[in-house]
């Protein structure tokens, strides 16, 4: 596959902040990648250096082959959707869709074109004479997509563009971004804070922190085989529980033990690397724990401390050995609080990472 | 029977008056409000009528001594001479001149700040360049200098190019004063509108002057009604640049009505000192009432998100 982004060694400081650090990245053509951390991460300032926005310190940057690290926005062959629309207000949405083809000189006849197709594309053919003042959220960022449709570039740049939407927009528009990516096949990067958002739309995500890449992956492996403690935290609703403990041997079976409970960890995927004594962290996500069923050879006991419903999936906090561990189970099956119930564990889903690298191991 | 008493007041209450209880006009608050409104207009249209009423007294009535009473006769002399032959020195074509001197003075030095500090602002809020912080900061120093200190340098300076004594050397220094404030409010302006717009701009591919003339300055509306305002006021008020830095013929209409009202030749005609006086103060005191509405919200507008 063509690389349609390649980004390389780019650093970028402001004054004596750095705010990205060496980043390589390639993007393959036709890919939709969604850069996903907190804010202050780094994300917004990369899609900025890709648009063309910001300098960067030090790298390269090529799109489409070509080096445009030193090139002007316009002529990097991208298209930006903002978080506020950042739409012209004192033009209707026609002039704003066509004033970047007005300004490039494009002929009439072929803007009335584009515009009719993206209108087309996006259903706002009604709202063409309107200004967006007259416009309601989702359909102005209607707009401000088509403003990026009608400049027919190789790449599509999101900075947020859902961030200001209320959530039942937000999740209709997550869904035409990705038909639109299913149509038209172009290259989309995608800047979020919202994790459903990476995981619903990617080909692969990006975690970023402190402007480093943390782990680059698809959504998958991202969500089941997290590289660090950070990404396996940062990912995932409730959070994964973690344990703190350390391998112990007993025979030739390698046990994680903490607080006193031993569990087997036979079925983990790189068994060889757990000698005896090694410090870790066992990762495991609240879907993974089994209650009362399918619990497999080794059973714990634990007691339920709060039960929280959520129409299809019922979460319980459970205590066991003196810590506290989330568990999401099918919302039909019930729990009083106080209830005694039996834990067990697919080693073969959970994560192991080091202490102290907090690297998966 | 207290049931029926409730039934009877809750009925009554429904179908007699309703809405909020009237309030009293003559109320302690509103006399001690008003009272002191009317105090402090009276206080400064005194001084007004008392003018008004002098222009259009004729000398003898003026010297009866009654400056409040109005005039017994009516008489539009006093403005007639005030505007078209008053004297000053030997030119005796009174406050017409200096009019047309202050139009012309006015007109280009507004045009001119206005045109160069919306640029100026606009740079530097949204073409950020190395140094363009500290040259901000020494432009709005600029602002904090007395005009005193630098009234002598710039009269060299303009001898030195040629143009000291005409319209133009005053038109430039005119500009060149106006500078900071202007620059300040217009920077602080186009720093309050959406970054995010900006950089729509020059994605679609729109140049510095392509972005300020079609996306900012249509924005811009209530900003340069303001500077307008504070320029035409600022400009037209002037004195002291006026009379430093033209010659007799060319000066603007404030130091044209100081000559008149300060001749010592001949008998003080109050009624001419008086029309005059209003004429000039007639253009910013226009401009107030025309534009008051958009300057309230145009320097909200810079000051909120400034």
């Amino acid at each position: 596959m063509n690389s349609s982004v390649s980004i390389r060694d780019l650093s970028l400081n402001f004054g004596s902040v750095s705010v990205l650090k060496d980043l390589n990245l390639e993007i393959n053509d036709g890919e939709f990648l969604v850069l996903l951390g907190s804010s202050g991460c780094g994300k917004s300032t990369l899609l900025n250096c890709i648009a063309g926005l910001l300098d960067a310190s030090d790298g390269q940057i090529f799109i489409k082959g070509k080096n445009v690290t030193w090139e002007e926005p316009k002529d990097r062959g991208i298209g930006m959707v903002f978080q506020s629309y950042a739409l012209y207000p004192q033009m209707s949405v026609e002039k704003n869709l066509s004033f970047g083809l007005q300004v490039a000189k494009v002929p009439q006849q072929e803007i009335d074109k584009r515009v009719a197709r993206a209108a087309e594309i996006l259903q706002i053919q009604p709202l063409l004479k309107r200004k967006p003042a007259e416009l309601s959220g989702g359909q102005r960022q209607r707009v401000a997509i088509g403003r990026a449709l009608v400049r027919d570039v190789d790449v599509f740049l999101f900075d947020e563009p859902l961030s200001n939407l209320d959530a039942k927009l937000r999740s209709e528009l997550r869904v035409e971004i990705k038909r639109l990516h299913q149509s038209l096949n172009n290259t989309m990067i995608y800047v979020t804070h919202d994790q459903i958002e990476a995981l619903t739309l990617a080909d692969r995500i990006a975690i970023m922190k402190n402007g480093i890449i943390q782990q680059l992956a698809d959504p998958t492996t991202i969500y089941n085989k997290p590289r660090n403690l950070f990404v396996a935290g940062f990912i995932g609703s409730p959070s994964m529980n973690f344990l703190r403990g350390e391998i112990t041997k007993q025979g030739d079976e390698a046990f994680f033990t903490a607080n006193g409970v031993n569990f087997s960890v036979a079925a983990y995927e790189a068994p060889e690397s757990l000698q005896a004594g090694r410090k870790v962290i066992l990762g495991v996500r609240p879907e993974h724990v089994k209650v009362n069923e399918n619990l497999g050879a080794e059973v714990h006991e634990a007691t339920v401390d709060i039960e929280e419903p959520m129409g299809a999936d019922n979460l319980l906090w459970l205590k066991h050995a003196g810590h506290t561990m989330s568990v999401r189970i099918n919302g039909a099956r019930r729990f009083s609080p106080g209830s005694a119930v039996k834990l067990g564990f697919d080693m073969s889903l959970a994560s192991l990472f080091d202490a102290e690298t907090e690297l998966r191991i | 029977m207290p049931d029926s008493v409730t039934l009877k007041t809750s009925g009554g209450r429904a179908s007699g008056p309703s809405g909020p209880k009237p309030k009293r006009v003559i109320s302690p608050r509103n006399i001690i409000l008003y009272g002191t409104l009317f105090v402090a207009a009276a206080y400064y249209l005194l001084p007004l009528y008392v003018m008004m009423v002098t222009s259009l007294k004729g000398m003898p009535e003026i010297r009866l001594g009654n400056i409040f009473s109005p005039p017994v006769e009516i008489t539009f002399e006093p403005w007639v001479k005030a505007w078209a032959t008053a004297c000053t020195g030997l030119n005796c074509d009174g406050l017409s001149r200096g009019f047309w001197n202050s139009v012309r003075i006015t007109v280009p030095s507004v045009v001119l700040s206005i045109a160069i500090a919306s640029v100026n602002g606009y740079a530097l809020a949204n073409w950020r360049f190395k140094g363009s912080e500290v040259f901000f900061a020494i432009l709005v120093v600029g602002a904090f200098i007395p005009y005193q200190v630098m009234i002598y340098p710039i009269v060299i300076v303009l001898r030195e190019i040629g143009v000291y004594g005409t319209l133009t050397g005053l038109i430039i220094v005119h500009s060149i004063f106006g500078m900071p404030i202007l620059t300040l409010l217009f920077r602080n302006y186009f720093a309050s509108l959406p970054q995010e717009l900006f950089k729509a701009a020059r994605i679609d591919g729109a140049g510095f002057w392509q972005i300020f003339l079609k996306i900012m300055l249509p924005m811009s509306l209530p900003i340069f009604v303001v500077a307008m305002i504070l320029q035409v006021t600022g400009i037209w008020n002037d004195f002291l640049f006026g009379v430093v830095f033209t010659r007799p013929e060319y000066y603007p209409m404030t130091v044209q009505l100081n000559n008149i009202v300060n001749s010592v030749q001949g008998v003080k005609e109050y009624n001419v000192n008086m029309a005059a006086t209003i004429l000039t103060g007639l253009v910013p005191l226009v401009v107030y009432f025309v534009s008051g509405r958009l300057f309230v919200r145009g320097i909200a507008a810079g000051a909120v998100k400034g």
